[in-house]
């Protein structure tokens, strides 16, 4: 993986296909291997990617997302099990925000996925956001697409709490799942604000809660008047589990069901998996601008302050500085 | 495509390679301050670190080691079973042919320090050890695990 | 949207003085203001001279807990101080001088070394062994497989038996345990929780075997759920459930135990998970507070079991801050059980604790040091007014204590008890200006904590939400922090540092021969397994399931199955069928 790409990808081919044969075939060493590639990407990582591709496509993305603490992770291994239970392979992405200062980070909701480690048909995949925009991360679009390869039934994607930012989900997964909690007063507010129109099946966990009723009454509310948008038609479901008891998993994994059937029968289920392609492709030209423009505006501090103190037209000179800047970088590609 | 250079390659606003570590309790053990201290310090300095929390089996860190493809694992253990735990996970990895470089920290008499390294443990960190002493260490590790890697 | 069980009385939290009432003080206001201005006087004159010439050491001072520590303290650091408020006579409310008239004038401290490893058989020799050495009261310590209510032979147990205390499989363990040994005559702790109710049925029925009577059978189970979420992980069952079979301990042993103390409300392990002695104090009273509460809840009177309640507490390093954080407990306590819960008792009010030194403050390095830590620490808490005591050995950061070690360790408690004097007179550091200025920081700081955990209705929900977890994690990390930067010293570890540990060689550990043991574990399951009466134990185990399922007090039921036999982990297993399993929030 060093030095320059030389251009021969028929050895290499060989190489990847026969590695994802075999994480196919269910090893999990592999898997995470190659999962290893696809965090940057290198050619190689681009070659492998394109092999995936031909592969994946046909296996059900769901993402979980809501407030932080809401029950994502507890609730995401009870899934497994229901999953496992109804002889499925899952794979999961547990993405985890990394610390904005030492570009580091702490990755724990496996923890509480540990007890599947030893599952031979789940595998589990910790992932850092590094801070890109939204919660989800160019590697972690690759990884999606590697896990459906994989030939997982199911692909879970949890993914950092709830900010505006992680509407990007939408593009990722087939069906979103929107976990709020009991009593969670003002985090409720913010989900009417901005989450409460990604959902395609909101659960209410923790309803082992005495405020739980309330709450329930609450979203039911809330879905009804309409604030809640139902995308192509779909209408949003509501489930209440208890991920420490593990109640209302089976209705939950029925509901999901449910949308999965929709999809397909409106011809959606396609769409996403295109949608998710694009926003990988997206992503990448926009994190490879971003960066040059970085760069290039850490280079230029003095000319463009310069300018902004001078110029008849501060605007246009700026744009005029890094345009040229940003040409003469890309040609350099 | 081809005649790409690598480096321009890559997106920025990361290191291309963050180390990556695992940080494990492994048997009954419930001590996890140090494990926990560690994997903070860990973070700090720029790793990525995976925490499995208490009472692992071996086979549970395995697989966990392998499925996040770290490339150090780091076992905490204050429970005097090191022996039989950490001789059981080296057999597994052995087993698999897999070569993450393993080190272990907490409660280990000096005795057991030689024991440890020859089931192929790479560092035994014991209490007290300094912070910056364990980052150096881990770090070295990662890179060599890094250098040595291809698909 | 949030709904709280109401706290109790959250506006009771006591402020000085009462509203509305004049403040009375140990010094008159002339002589303080005349203080006042000496000090003004001195800082400007001689103590800006010696600045000159010698600056200090450090731009601030603190204790463990970060408060910061003046140069000098005068009354002027009591001003309103009031006597019988903060203090009254040792014996008296709010006791914060002690619980006994006399203290250590009448009876000393009870000296409790934590032991147990290997097979019942090797625990046994060694609780003869510190008997003879004079030890007062006894102490267990038990394996892993035990903490965790697993038994010897499951595969879990494997490499684990006997290594951190001794294995106790079923009712055969303990009655070697206590051969020869007079349990009329003993006091024992046990180091406990989840499987609390199967040890204690355990011990009453050696001790009954032995024709002890109930009223004669004392000790203690440390049987505290909630720190286990925070600190102690040997967690098992989730925090209600873990909550509610621990009170049924408790509601049991009061009617049935009248010496035991069914509960050691712990901070030991809260500051040796790496919180401050600030947190320490807050947290240990808010457990305290949450199960005083749910004994309410079940319809028991306060002072039916409130004199039945014990306490443990770490002693650490930084001397005065320990000594302080003893004196604000016991004040604190009193005023809770008093105020919030209306106890009317004298005993209710009382909060007798045990105390270790602090583990974690000894090093690997230079071993021998530690020693001279540990005796530190215990003077601490001969200071502070503990009922009990365990001194740790110089060996702590290795293994379980050797005989010698764990002998050592105990004659340093003899040492202070017998030569120094200290326990001649009754809370000897009362009136220092800066311990009774550091108590009563110690209790504001410990309130703070308090009525924010209140605010979250109460210590269960706390733990649910990671809160104190987070707490202590952090207060870890900064400790280690300032180690690593050298803002903390630390002896032999950075500062005075000897490259050629010398002595760290030199430390003889206690042999365990733990696949000996593992192997004797499980021969004596398997017979007893194929021995006893199955289809009683059967019985015994599918009663306790169903009233678990009806919630009614377990206590009963775990002491008959006991009886037949059934083992440590079956027991435990039925159990977790009826409450599940805890797996924690991942908070680092
Ligand atoms: C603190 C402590 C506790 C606390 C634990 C709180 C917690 N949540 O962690 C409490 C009071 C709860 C506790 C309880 C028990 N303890 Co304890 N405890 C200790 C003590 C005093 C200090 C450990 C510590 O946290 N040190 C501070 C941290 C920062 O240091 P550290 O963990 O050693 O980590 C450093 C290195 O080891 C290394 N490191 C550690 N992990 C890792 C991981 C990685 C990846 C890396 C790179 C490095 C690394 O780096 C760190 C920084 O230098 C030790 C004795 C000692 N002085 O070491 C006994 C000790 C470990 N405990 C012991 C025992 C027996 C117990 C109990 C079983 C007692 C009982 N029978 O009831 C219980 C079990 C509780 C449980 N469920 O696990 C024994 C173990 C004996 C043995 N190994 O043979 C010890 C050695 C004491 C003794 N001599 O008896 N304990
Ligand atoms: N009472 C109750 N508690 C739950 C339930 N599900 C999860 N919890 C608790 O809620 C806390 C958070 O659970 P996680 O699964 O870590 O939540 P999360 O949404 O993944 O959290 P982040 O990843 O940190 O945003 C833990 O203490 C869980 O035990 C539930 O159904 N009922
Ligand atoms: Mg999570």
């Amino acid at each position: 993986m060093q030095g320059r790409y030389s251009g021969d990808t028929g050895g290499l081919e060989e190489r990847l296909l026969n590695l994802i044969e075999r994480a196919r075939g269910g090893s999990r060493a592999l898997a995470g291997k190659l999962l290893s590639v696809l965090e940057t990407p290198s050619p190689e990582a681009g070659v492998l990617l394109r092999l995936l591709i031909e592969k994946s496509g046909g296996n059900h993305v769901v993402g979980v997302t809501g407030i932080p603490g809401a029950g994502k992770s507890t609730l995401a291994s009870q899934l497994i099990a229901e999953y496992r239970r109804r002889g499925l392979r899952v794979g999961v992405l547990a993405i985890d925000p990394s610390s904005p200062l030492s570009e580091g980070s702490l990755m724990a909701d496996r923890l509480r996925m540990q007890r599947h480690a030893t599952d031979p048909g789940v595998f589990i995949r910790s992932l850092a956001s590094k801070g890109l925009l939204g919660g989800l991360s160019l590697a972690a679009l690759a990884m999606v697409e590697a896990l459906d390869a994989f030939g997982y039934d199911k692909i879970i994607v949890e993914t950092v709490g709830v900010g505006q930012a992680d509407v990007d989900i939408l593009d990722v997964a087939h069906t979103i799942l929107v976990v709020t909690m009991p009593g969670a007063g003002d985090d409720i507010q913010a989900l009417k604000a901005g989450v409460m129109e990604i959902g395609d099946v909101y659960v209410l966990n923790k309803s082992d809660k005495p405020e739980a009723e309330q709450t329930l009454e609450f979203m039911k509310f809330a879905l009804e008047a309409g604030t809640v948008s139902a995308r192509h038609g779909w209408t949003p479901r509501l489930v209440k589990t208890s991920a420490v008891q593990g109640t209302g998993i089976p209705e939950l994994a029925d509901a999901i069901e449910e949308h999965r059937v929709f999809l397909e029968e409106k011809g959606l289920f396609a769409q996403r998996v295109e949608d998710r392609r694009v926003k990988l492709a997206r992503l990448y030209a926009r994190s490879l601008v971003d960066d040059m423009v970085e760069e290039i505006v850490g280079e230029k501090r003095a000319e463009i302050l310069d300018t902004l103190r001078k110029s008849p037209d501060p605007y246009r000179s700026i744009l005029d500085l890094v345009l040229e800047e940003l040409r003469m970088r890309l040609q350099r590609l | 495509m081809s005649g790409l250079s690598l480096q321009s390659y890559e997106p920025r606003g990361r290191p291309p390679k963050t180390p990556k570590v695992l940080v494990a309790k492994l048997g009954l053990d419930g001590h996890d301050r140090g494990a926990k201290v560690v994997a903070r310090a860990l973070r700090d300095a720029g790793f990525d670190v995976v925490y499995t929390g208490i009472r692992q089996t071996p086979e549970q860190v395995v697989e966990a080691a392998l499925q996040e493809d770290v490339d150090v694992i780091g076992i905490s253990i204050l429970s005097g079973a090191h022996i039989h735990h950490v001789s059981r996970l080296m057999e597994l990895l052995r087993d698999l042919g897999e070569d993450i470089p393993v080190t272990v920290g907490g409660t280990i008499p000096l005795p057991d320090i030689p024991r440890l390294k020859e089931m192929g443990v790479r560092e035994v960190f014991l209490p007290g050890t300094p912070l910056q002493v364990i980052v150096e260490k881990m770090r070295r590790l990662a890179e060599e695990r890094q250098g040595a890697r291809k698909i | 949207m949030k709904v709280f069980k109401a706290p109790l009385c959250i506006m009771c939290v006591p402020t000085y003085p009462p509203r509305g009432l004049p403040m009375p003080s140990l010094f008159s206001e002339r002589e303080l203001d005349e203080i006042e201005e000496r000090l003004k006087r001195w800082e400007e004159g001689p103590l800006r001279r010696s600045l000159e010439r010698y600056p200090e050491r450090r731009d601030r001072f603190t204790t463990l807990s970060g408060i910061e520590v003046k140069r000098v303290y005068t009354p002027a650091d009591l001003r309103d101080y009031d006597y019988f408020e903060k203090l009254g006579l040792p014996g008296e409310y709010p006791f914060t001088r002690g619980i006994h008239a006399t203290m250590y004038r009448g009876r000393l401290w009870t000296m409790r070394m934590f032991s147990g490893f290997g097979t019942p058989e090797d625990t046994n020799r060694r609780l003869r062994f510190l008997i003879e050495h004079g030890e007062t009261g006894l102490s267990l310590a038990f394996d892993f497989p035990t903490l965790l209510g697993i038994d010897s032979d499951d595969p879990r147990a494997s490499g684990e038996v006997g290594v951190c205390g001794v294995a106790v499989d079923s009712l055969l363990d303990m009655e070697i345990i206590f051969r020869g040994i007079d349990m009329g005559q003993v006091t024992t702790n046990m180091t406990i929780n989840p499987p609390a109710p199967i040890l204690l049925s355990m011990y009453v029925a050696v001790a009954e075997k032995q024709g002890v009577p109930r009223d004669r059978i004392g000790g203690t189970v440390q049987n505290d759920p909630l720190k286990e979420f925070m600190a102690q992980k040997s967690y098992v069952y989730p925090p209600e459930a873990a909550v509610k079979i621990a009170m049924d301990v408790v509601e049991w042993s009061v009617k049935n135990l009248p010496k035991w103390n069914p509960i050691s409300i712990s901070g030991y392990h809260i500051r040796e998970a790496g919180s401050t002695a600030v947190q320490e104090l807050a947290f240990t009273l808010a457990d305290g507070i949450e199960y005083v509460r749910h004994l309410k809840g079940r319809g028991m009177e306060v002072d039916e079991f409130a004199h039945r309640l014990s306490f443990f507490f770490d002693s650490h390093i930084n001397f005065f801050e320990e000594i302080a954080k003893f004196r604000a407990a016991r004040r604190m306590w009193a005023r809770i059980m008093r105020e919030w819960f209306g106890a009317r008792k004298e005993r209710s009010l009382w909060l007798r604790f045990h105390t270790q030194t602090a583990g974690v403050s000894l090093t690997a390095q230079q071993p021998w040091n530690n020693v001279v830590r540990t005796a530190i620490e215990a003077l601490a808490a001969v200071l502070g007014g503990t009922q009990s005591l365990h001194t740790n050995a110089l060996d702590e950061p290795f293994r379980v204590p050797s005989e010698f070690a764990a002998k050592l360790a105990l004659r340093t408690q003899q040492i202070i008890a017998y030569e120094t004097g200290v326990a001649d007179t009754v809370d000897p550091l009362a009136g220092s200006y800066y311990v009774e200025w550091l108590t009563d920081k110690m209790e504001e700081e410990a309130w703070r904590y308090i009525e924010r955990i209140e605010a979250m209705g109460g210590m269960t929900e706390a733990v649910k939400k990671g809160f104190p977890q987070k707490e202590i994690s952090d207060a870890s990390y900064r400790f280690q922090r300032e180690v690593e930067e050298g803002r903390r010293h630390i002896v032999g570890v950075n500062i005075f540092v000897e490259e050629e540990d010398e002595e760290l060689r030199n430390v003889p550990l206690l042999e365990i021969d733990q696949e000996e043991a593992e192997r004797r574990q499980v021969e004596r399951l398997r017979r007893l397994r194929s021995e006893r009466d199955n289809a009683l134990v059967e019985r015994r185990l599918r009663e306790l399931r169903e009233v678990a399922r009806r919630g009614e007090n377990l206590m009963p039921y775990i002491l008959e199955a006991v009886k037949a036999y059934a083992t440590l982990g079956e027991i435990t297993n039925a159990l977790k069928e009826v409450y599940g399993e805890w797996v924690e929030p991942p908070i680092i």
